[in-house]
């Protein structure tokens, strides 16, 4: 990109810096399949206009034969919507929208090990699209809730009928959202820190 | 209608590599320290920039600052994360702490860790983070 126009560089609004007294930040990540209400819950609560962080993974050209006599190497690259919320003058809580699939994990190295939690939302119509995440997160001692976010036209199980689907013992929270809506994106957030609460009081992560 | 069935996965072989300070929380029997501010390394070296890393400017830009460091510097006079400068620059995260490192060497810029999980919650952030959401 060219800098030399930094005058013209697009910044936060005054009204979204953040204090100077702003020690650290702490991370949430909100991670499920395609179209299933990332952005949408990331954007209803963020404080900021929600932003997009990009990174390029290049990978080995695997069919070198379709690639004659061109660099055998593809570039992927992947965005992430991200939101944020001022906890206090000293701590922020910073929102990421991941897509579920594996390949993109290895990209964000850290997002979700350093992750207070994470949010699987569900959609109800294409519940299949996050059991792959759920064992990741599972395998990785990454402690979630599950949100499902209500379609209009996707089925509605019952809860023990969703809770076995998912495969998910009875302690790990699953919430009905509406990600469109603050208070209940909200909501779901704080079922996520009331259950790492819990988790705290009883003195074990998963 | 019966919804799909997840399978649990069979254990994997390939585990993901071990945070790099779990030598030294599994060591110590006693932990009470459960968020650690990322990469405070015991040998002082520097921590790897995190997505949600604070960037704040210590200096006015040099002279002889190139135009991107003099970008950076403008826009994080009050502290941004390393994701939002990222996405304002419209750089890959990965290019965005090549730059930023030069300018943590260069004593340009200062970078305030995150806090990131640790085994054992610390309830008191938690505990803030509740607060600071009920405000929403
Ligand atoms: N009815 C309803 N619609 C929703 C809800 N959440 C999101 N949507 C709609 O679903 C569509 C997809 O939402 P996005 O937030 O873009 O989903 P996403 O997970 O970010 O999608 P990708 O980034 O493409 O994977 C949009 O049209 C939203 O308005 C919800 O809770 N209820
Ligand atoms: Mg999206």
């Amino acid at each position: 990109m060219d800098f030399n126009g930094s005058d013209t560089i697009p910044g936060p609004r005054t009204e979204d810096h953040l204090p100077h007294t702003a020690q650290a930040a702490v991370k949430i990540v909100i991670v499920g399949g395609f179209g299933v209400g990332k952005t949408t819950m990331v954007g209803s609560v963020s404080e900021i206009r929600p932003l997009t962080t990009e990174e390029t993974m290049t990978q080995a050209g695997i069919g070198v034969d379709d690639n004659y006599g061109s660099e055998s190497k593809t570039a992927t690259t992947v965005a992430m919507d991200f939101g944020r919320i001022s906890i206090t003058d000293q701590l922020v809580l910073y929102l990421f929208g991941t897509p579920g699939q594996q390949r993109f994990w290895f990209l964000w190295n850290g997002l979700f090990e350093g992750a207070l939690g994470a949010v699987v939302l569900v959609d109800t119509r294409r519940l299949e699209v996050s059991f792959d995440v759920i064992g990741r997160l599972e395998e990785r001692g990454v402690p979630f809730v599950v949100a499902v976010n209500s379609f209009p036209d996707g089925p509605r199980y019952p809860l023990p009928e969703l809770r076995a689907a998912l495969d998910l013992s009875e302690e790990i929270p699953i919430v009905a959202c509406d990600a469109r809506r603050r208070a209940s994106s909200r909501d779901v957030l704080m079922t996520l820190m009331r259950f790492l609460h819990s988790l705290a009081m009883t003195g074990s992560l998963t | 209608m019966t919804p799909p069935r997840r399978r649990r996965r069979l254990p994997e072989h390939e585990q993901p590599p071990p945070p790099a300070d779990a030598g030294r929380q599994r060591a110590s029997k006693n932990p009470e320290r459960l968020y650690v501010v990322a990469g405070a390394d015991e040998d002082g070296a520097r921590a790897a920039l995190d997505l949600v890393t604070l960037i704040v400017a210590r200096a006015e830009p040099p002279p002889s600052a190139p135009p991107e460091q003099v970008a950076v510097l403008r826009l994080c006079a009050a502290p941004l994360s390393v994701a939002e400068l990222s996405a304002y620059l419209n750089l890959p995260f990965s290019a965005m702490t090549v730059l930023l490192t030069e300018l943590l060497t260069a004593e340009l810029v200062q970078a305030r860790a995150p806090i990131v999980r640790q085994s054992i919650p610390d309830r008191s952030l938690l505990e803030a983070v509740m607060h600071g959401l009920q405000r929403l």
